[in-house]
């Protein structure tokens, strides 16, 4: 019970505190900026843990955060043999797969406005539906191992990257165009010159869309029939049988690995169009 | 419509060779509300070596006319040639160096890089793109800034970086859209003075659409004053200042007068209906 | 109208491109229930058959290809087949009189779409609160909206069947909780990001105009703020129901939900049914494509009557 006490009081202190820091004249620092979050994130992970502990929750309904690190630690083997599974080679086969394949073909549909008028919409409302759906579909067709789940994921990232991509690529303006067409620049410089780099914001906005699809689809795959490894198998069968810590488990390696693969496009995204206003600091 | 005036004199190099000829030149857009006549047979000769200013209301045709040459527009009667040759031909043997409005210069490039990019457009090696690069920043007193990006410049810095990217390819013709239509007077002067030099230094032809009567007058051996609905030419008038023109040369009796010519010119064919 | 023409030509060659691959797809099935059937069938045994690639099946047996185009369990149904399906399981039900029985679209349509509505809420009044809160206070904006767009980047299918014990265990009935607070967690992150945008998009003049005329906080919102979040409030509801109805259909997914469109999709691979899947999934892109629509007119109309462009 002190321990729920404390872990409450701690909560306040903190929520005082980064209060303090935000209306502080050094609020715009990069280190506040990356402090604040944290720190919060850090009392709520012990506020969880005091709950469960301070109120006795069973482990079955929501494990302490100690306890899930524990069985994190104690459980690794299996928990890469399913990251490498899912994420290796379900997930990023099929991001690289599906984003080079909407990108290239992006690029070719370009020449044609009539087909780019055509497809906008056409690829706008297909990124708005629930593609995961095919996953059995797919399943059915590439069978139980990764392949099928790297086939989902390139169906899944396939729209929104291409969307992004067409759309950047009509981002010059009139004036930029007319200047390549003072120097009587062909297709393919003006492409290269211009297009693509002016395109390069809308491509990573596809980019990082597609990086929380690709870990959906992979893992959304798994429940409808995998072999007997991978994260969306444990987590399906970890329910089943109670196993919730090492669920949990699971969904944190799921957290961190999502995170990373945003934060790393986000880092290159930020190295490429460094000169983008929403960039520039 | 040309009228006689005394040519400029101290121009050694004005051989006058015509670069750009109008012969009823007519264009007229489709719109959604109907036909517009953005030009109505317009006739016009620029000379080698001269420095001719479009100046009018907006909707009187002098950017189209500058676009019509550039080959950005084509005209739907009459004649026009650049150098001899139809404006697309011209276009394709890079006659011409373009100057827009804005400086439009690529933000994922440097200053330099940008500079290059006509250059890596029409193959020049990359000991020459260099050399270039080195020369026209000098032109446009930009040396040292060659590194930095577009962002990290004022506008009149911009500016001027996208007039070195126009002479980069060592173009006969300038052709510039109200370059200097964004920034303040005062910057807008010191970029002037700093243009009529590089036109003393370079010989080049120079077509530069205004909005500002000083500018024009200030820069022009000719002056062109055009009317809108249809866009026309009401006047042309060749300016009788010396070639050399330090910046109080404007609040002398000559500038002022033909200050005043462009000022009738304008508002002749102006009607005041809008 | 300029862009309905080409739209339609890419829709025809898409069917066109569907029905030519219906051929090689189903190639395999055709020939084994040919084979079981009696006929000769080159080469025989659906063992030998995997050997050989389809193309080569299709020219060696070219009086069953069209069999393809008609089977029961196909690998890939025709567009015909699977609106046929669609119709059996909706317009004909509604003929019959049962339009909500259990074998009836329509009935699972409706609980999908219950659970959207329900998440759809819920997300976007957590959304909207989430975006006046962020604008108002400096340290929700540093503290939360982090942690909002890493929420995002976590799979929440991973969290899907937690969700669903979870509420099991806490002795909340019914499926239709779950399934809302997973389309609640997938829609409330569009919400958020473009109305703290569109609250934040009044200009620094149209602010100080307010406070020379030293509005209070709550006038600031309410006169200036909120009307002008309006066009990207909208513009991120039709992301935010679409997203809601993705979350349903991930939430029905892996759970053993047994009505809604997720579910039929489950019951379809679980029962060899391939003809239900899709009809499920055409079902789904048409729920989706009414939806965005309805907010779509909402916006049109709303915007005019504030005068805004749309």
């Amino acid at each position: 019970m002190t321990l729920l006490i404390f872990s409450v009081v701690i909560w306040c202190a903190v929520w005082a505190m980064n209060r303090q820091i935000a209306n502080s004249p050094d609020r715009d620092d990069r280190a506040a900026r990356i402090f604040v979050p944290v720190v919060l994130g850090g009392a709520t992970l012990f506020l969880w843990e005091g709950l469960v502990t301070g109120l006795g929750v069973s482990p079955v309904i929501l494990p302490a955060p100690s306890d899930i690190a524990a069985t994190f630690a104690a459980s690794t083997a299996i928990l890469w043999e399913d990251f490498v599974q899912t994420v290796l080679k379900g997930a990023l086969t099929g991001y690289v797969i599906g984003c080079t394949a909407a990108f290239v073909i992006a690029v070719l549909i370009d020449r044609s406005s009539f087909l780019t008028r055509g497809l906008l919409p056409i690829g706008n409302f297909v990124a708005a539906l629930p593609i995961v759906g095919i996953a059995p579909i797919l399943v059915s067709w590439f069978g139980f191992d990764w392949q099928s789940k790297a086939a989902v994921v390139v169906v899944m990232v396939f729209f929104p990257m291409l969307v992004n991509t067409v759309q950047g690529l009509r981002e010059t303006d009139a004036m930029q165009r007319d200047l390549m067409r003072t120097y009587a620049a062909g297709y393919l410089q003006t492409l290269v010159k211009l297009r693509l780099p002016a395109a390069m914001p809308f491509v990573f906005n596809g980019l990082k869309i597609a990086s929380t699809l690709a870990l959906i689809g992979a893992i959304v795959a798994e429940y409808f029939g995998s072999p007997t490894r991978g994260m969306g198998f444990r987590i399906s069968t970890g329910v089943g049988s109670l196993s919730i810590d090492l669920v949990w488990a699971e969904i944190a390696v799921a957290a961190i690995v999502g995170t990373l693969l945003y934060g790393g496009v986000s880092w290159i995204e930020k190295v490429v169009t460094f000169w983008h206003p929403s960039q520039r600091r | 419509m040309e009228t006689d005036s005394v040519r400029p004199s101290g121009a050694g190099t004005s051989q006058r060779s015509p670069v750009i000829e109008a012969r009823k030149l007519d264009l007229t857009f489709q719109t959604n509300d109907g036909a517009v006549q953005a030009l109505r047979d317009v006739n016009l000769t620029i000379n080698k070596g001269d420095f001719v200013s479009f100046i009018g209301p907006s909707g009187c045709g002098k950017t189209t006319f500058l676009r019509v040459v550039a080959a950005l527009e084509h005209p739907t009667g009459g004649q026009i040639t650049v150098n001899g040759m139809s404006p697309d031909e011209a276009r394709r043997k890079r006659a011409y160096g373009y100057v827009f409005q804005a400086a439009g210069l690529y933000p994922w490039r440097t200053i330099a890089k940008n500079i290059k990019l006509p250059l890596e457009i029409m193959g020049y090696s990359r000991a020459q793109q260099d050399e270039q690069v080195a020369r026209v920043l000098k032109l446009v007193d930009l040396e040292g800034f060659g590194a930095k990006y577009p962002w990290q410049l004022s506008g009149g810095m911009q500016q001027r970086a996208s007039i070195a990217r126009a002479l980069a390819f060592d173009a006969e013709i300038l052709l510039m859209d109200e370059p200097f239509g964004a920034l303040d007077e005062i910057v807008r002067d010191h970029l002037n003075e700093q243009l009529l030099a590089l036109w003393d230094r370079t010989g080049k032809t120079i077509g530069f659409v205004t909005h500002s009567i000083p500018e024009a007058v200030y820069l022009s051996t000719k002056i062109v004053v055009m009317s809108p609905r249809p866009g026309r030419i009401t006047d042309v008038i060749e300016s009788t200042l010396p070639r050399e023109r330090p910046l109080d040369i404007r609040d002398t009796p000559e500038f002022l007068a033909i200050a005043h010519r462009v000022r009738e010119g304008l508002r002749a064919g102006h009607a005041y209906d809008d | 109208m300029k862009t309905a023409f080409p739209v339609l030509v890419v829709l025809a060659a898409i069917v066109a491109l569907w029905y030519a691959a219906v051929a090689p797809m189903n190639i395999r099935t055709a020939l084994d229930q040919a084979e079981r059937a009696g006929a000769a069938v080159e080469p025989a045994g659906a063992r030998e058959r995997l050997e050989v690639s389809v193309w080569r099946l299709m020219i060696d047996n070219p009086d069953h290809v069209s069999e393809g185009y008609a089977l029961d369990r196909p690998r890939l149904p025709t567009p015909v087949q699977v609106g046929e399906e669609l119709w059996k399981t909706t317009g004909e039900m509604v003929l019959k009189g049962r339009a909500m029985s259990k074998r009836s679209l329509i009935y699972h349509a409706s609980i999908t779409l219950q659970s959207t509505l329900w998440g759809f809420l819920l997300g976007t009044t957590l959304g909207i609160l989430g975006a006046v809160a962020i604008v108002h206070s400096r340290v929700m904006d540093m503290s939360v909206m982090p942690w909002a767009i890493i929420s995002q980047t976590i799979p929440i299918v991973a969290l899907a069947p937690m969700i669903i014990v979870l509420s099991a265990q806490l002795g909340i009935e019914g499926r239709g909780v779950p399934k809302a607070i997973i389309s609640a967690y997938l829609c409330y992150f569009p919400v958020l990001v473009g109305m703290v945008k569109g609250l934040r998009a009044p200009t620094a003049s149209q602010l100080d105009l307010l406070r020379t005329y030293n509005a209070s906080q709550r006038e600031t919102f309410f006169k200036l703020r909120l009307p002008a979040s309006l066009p990207y409030l909208f513009t991120s509801l039709k992301i935010g129901i679409a997203s809601a109805l993705v979350g349903t259909i991930v939430g029905e997914l892996p759970t053993g939900a047994i009505s809604g469109l997720g579910a039929r999709i489950l019951i379809g691979d679980q029962f060899g049914t391939p003809l239900a899947i899709w009809a499920a999934l055409l079902a789904a892109a048409i729920l989706a494509g009414v939806l965005v629509t309805l907010l779509d007119i909402l916006q049109r109309v709303t915007l005019k009557r504030m005068g805004m462009p749309t």
